[in-house]
């Protein structure tokens, strides 16, 4: 369980830093984050919903059955895309429309 | 590296910048009494148990119930060990602390009426995800709000008895923080990582509630001597395999029954307690009737969409397990399991032992949320509700007091202890190493997952010797950096709540609740002569137990 961070994308504006709950995101020589302690990662996503350049992507560790698929979101008004990219690069996109409850 | 003193002063401190803690500060705030500063040991932002959301409020009162039909529901549920005084004057404030947080943006569902739509007989649907980001906007709107967000805290302040502020430490700059305060409300949630967790390789974290909840609050509390409740009550979550995502959403919200591995129904047999839905699971995995399921497979593809969605409205693993699979739950079952016991009192009875208006055992000192015992099923509502009565009983304390400040001896003291731990020791070993030990201790000899939450006399001595050593390894240990220092703190407060919670095990002599207190010596309820809380206060370094009576609804307790 645990998040991977593209430094390449990473502009280092350190919002995620801010919002970890785990305080497991510092900042690296090069400027950009990093995350230091990657199994200490509780899986919240709030680092990924922060950052603006989806440069943050989650993933499931094999131990819990993970395959390689990569998760990020992206906002678009109320509505919060959730972006699965599989291994083959394939997407699967959910939205939600914040403004809605969930049904269960 | 060494830590320098800066020194706060404030009306009221708050510990813990989570559910609790921020509804608390709003309402002192709303009420106009005094300066609060929040202490958070992340960002308040999407700090505690509701970083990821959460999927629906489960305590209100719906149509056609009562506060005193939500007070009989956690009675029943807890065997008949809760303090009514505490439940009652939760669920009277539930609606109202709803309409408040509905004020602050939450999206709640409602009907063609505009009445809100409930889920069962005790819930509402939201959208929940940014509870959180909702709470911490809230608190930015008010002047006499600080938020101290970085700081971690360690131990009250204490002079002639009374809690007079706390001191702590920065993860950003080499500060010690001593804040000096007329009162002090702890809400800083409830212990994770105490036994060795489901998923112990590189998933450790991948828990239900907060691995940040290291029951620092429970552990200042202990070390200051205040009398804490009904620890033995643990609390185990049955939860989806692997994930470890909530069930509720899809056993109350949908409806599915649980099943064992040829598709029986098994919990027709022992009923919907909280404790006897884990505990059936375990006696059906113990008789090979194991893996058992959430039985979805067949539900349409609304109900699948739906159910994508909400998941990642609070635990999106479990969303992300299923596409990913390229199998969700409308093609397969989703397998349950028990997780690993936490301490928390915003589902079971175990926190601070407080009187009615939520004041601990220590003057000056309030207790609010998953830190304060006596009231389980709290859950979100109940930890805004009982964040709204502590801070009401403090701003009534502050009313005539004024800032008491700690000697300097006592600051340097406090100083030099935190400062030892950066010093440059040799040390044999880490933070990790000690939590692991402790872990796995608690996992053999404390009722752990691998000893099916089941315990005895013989086994909690041992627990209780190897608890005590890794409290006297654990002096030792040694911090590069700030980050390592709050690494060494977690560690301390959980030995120091696993200490109490080992004699607490032991002090209960018969079976409560099914796998949550599980005791194989004395496997029956015995309401004769357990019908009692079970408390304990830290004398001198030695846990001294307590037996407390049933209080009354209507009565208005005091220590």
């Amino acid at each position: 369980m645990s998040i991977r961070i593209d430094g390449q994308k990473c502009i280092g504006c350190g919002r995620c830093r801010q919002v970890c709950p785990g305080n497991l995101l510092c900042e690296a020589e090069n400027k950009v984050t990093e995350i230091r302690y990657p199994k200490d990662c509780w899986g919240c996503t709030s680092c990924i919903k922060e950052c603006e350049y989806n440069a943050i992507h989650y993933f499931l560790g094999a131990d819990i059955g993970g395959k390689g698929s990569m998760l990020h979101t992206s906002r678009e008004g109320s509505l919060l895309h959730w972006i699965v990219t599989s291994p083959d690069h394939s997407r699967k996109v959910i939205t939600i429309d914040q403004r809605q409850a969930n049904a269960y | 590296m060494r830590l320098a003193v800066n020194r706060l002063k404030t009306d009221i401190l708050i510990i813990g910048g989570g559910t609790a803690g921020c509804f608390a500060a709003i309402t002192i705030a709303e009420q106009g009494n005094g300066k609060v500063v929040i202490a958070e040991k992340a960002g308040i932002r999407r700090s505690g148990c509701l970083a990821a959301g959460v999927n629906a409020l489960n305590a209100y009162i719906v149509p056609g119930r009562t506060p005193e039909t939500y007070l009989d529901y956690v009675k029943n549920d807890s065997e008949g060990l809760i303090r009514d005084d505490l439940v009652f004057t939760i669920a009277q404030r539930l609606n109202a602390v709803t309409k408040k947080m509905e004020n602050m943006g939450l999206v709640i569902q409602k009907n063609a009426k505009g009445e809100y739509v409930s889920r069962g007989t005790r819930n509402i649907k939201i959208n929940g995800e940014n509870m959180k980001p909702l709470l911490a906007d809230a608190v930015a709107k008010q002047e006499n709000i600080t938020v101290l967000n970085r700081v971690n805290m360690i131990d009250y302040i204490i002079k002639d008895a009374k809690v007079i502020g706390a001191y702590g430490f920065s993860l950003d700059t080499n500060t010690f923080y001593v804040i000096t305060a007329k009162a002090v409300i702890c809400t800083t949630g409830g212990a994770a990582g105490l036994y060795r967790p489901n998923n112990p390789g590189f998933s450790r974290h991948k828990m239900w509630y907060s691995p940040f909840n290291t029951g620092a609050g429970y552990a200042m509390g202990i070390r200051a001597g205040a009398e804490m409740t009904t620890f033995e009550m643990r609390f185990i979550a049955l939860r989806c395999k692997d994930t470890i995502a909530p069930t509720g959403t899809i056993s109350q919200g949908l409806g599915a029954p649980q099943v064992n591995n040829v598709g029986e129904n098994y919990e027709r047999q022992y009923g919907t307690k909280t404790a006897i839905r884990l505990y059936s699971t375990i006696l059906q995995n113990k008789t090979g009737k194991g893996p058992c399921y959430l039985q979805t497979a067949g539900i349409t593809d609304e109900q699948v969409n739906e159910l994508y969605r909400a998941y990642l409205n609070m635990a999106p693993a479990q969303t992300l397990r299923w596409l990913e699979n390229g199998k969700g739950p409308g093609n397969e079952d989703v397998e349950i399991e028990g997780t690993e016991p936490y301490i928390v009192g915003g589902h079971t009875g175990s926190g601070y032992w407080v009187d009615t208006s939520r004041a601990t055992t220590i003057e000056g000192l309030y207790a609010a949320g998953d830190v304060a015992g006596g009231s389980p099923q709290k859950y979100v509502t109940g930890c805004f509700a009982e964040g709204e009565i502590a801070a009401l009983a403090a701003i009534e304390y502050i009313r005539d007091k004024k800032c008491q400040l700690p000697s300097e001896q006592a600051v340097q003291e406090k100083l030099i202890e935190v400062n030892y731990f950066l010093g440059d020791k040799a040390a044999l070993y880490t933070a990790e190493d000690i939590e692991e030990a402790m872990q796995k201790t608690m996992d053999d000899y404390a009722g752990g997952i691998a000893s099916g939450y089941t315990f005895n006399e013989k086994k909690l001595q041992v627990a209780k010797n190897r608890i005590k050593e890794l409290m006297e390894l654990s002096k030792q240990l040694t911090a590069q950096d700030l980050h390592q220092l709050l690494h060494i703190y977690e560690v301390l407060d959980r030995l120091y709540v696993c200490k109490v919670l080992i004699h607490h095990l032991e002090a209960r002599k018969e079976t409560r609740w099914h796998s949550f207190q599980e005791n194989a010596d004395y496997p029956d309820k015995d309401d004769e002569n357990w019908l009692v809380f079970v408390n304990s206060r830290l004398e001198n370094g030695e846990v001294k137990m307590i037996l407390r009576d049933l209080v009354k609804r209507d009565d208005h307790y005091e220590h």
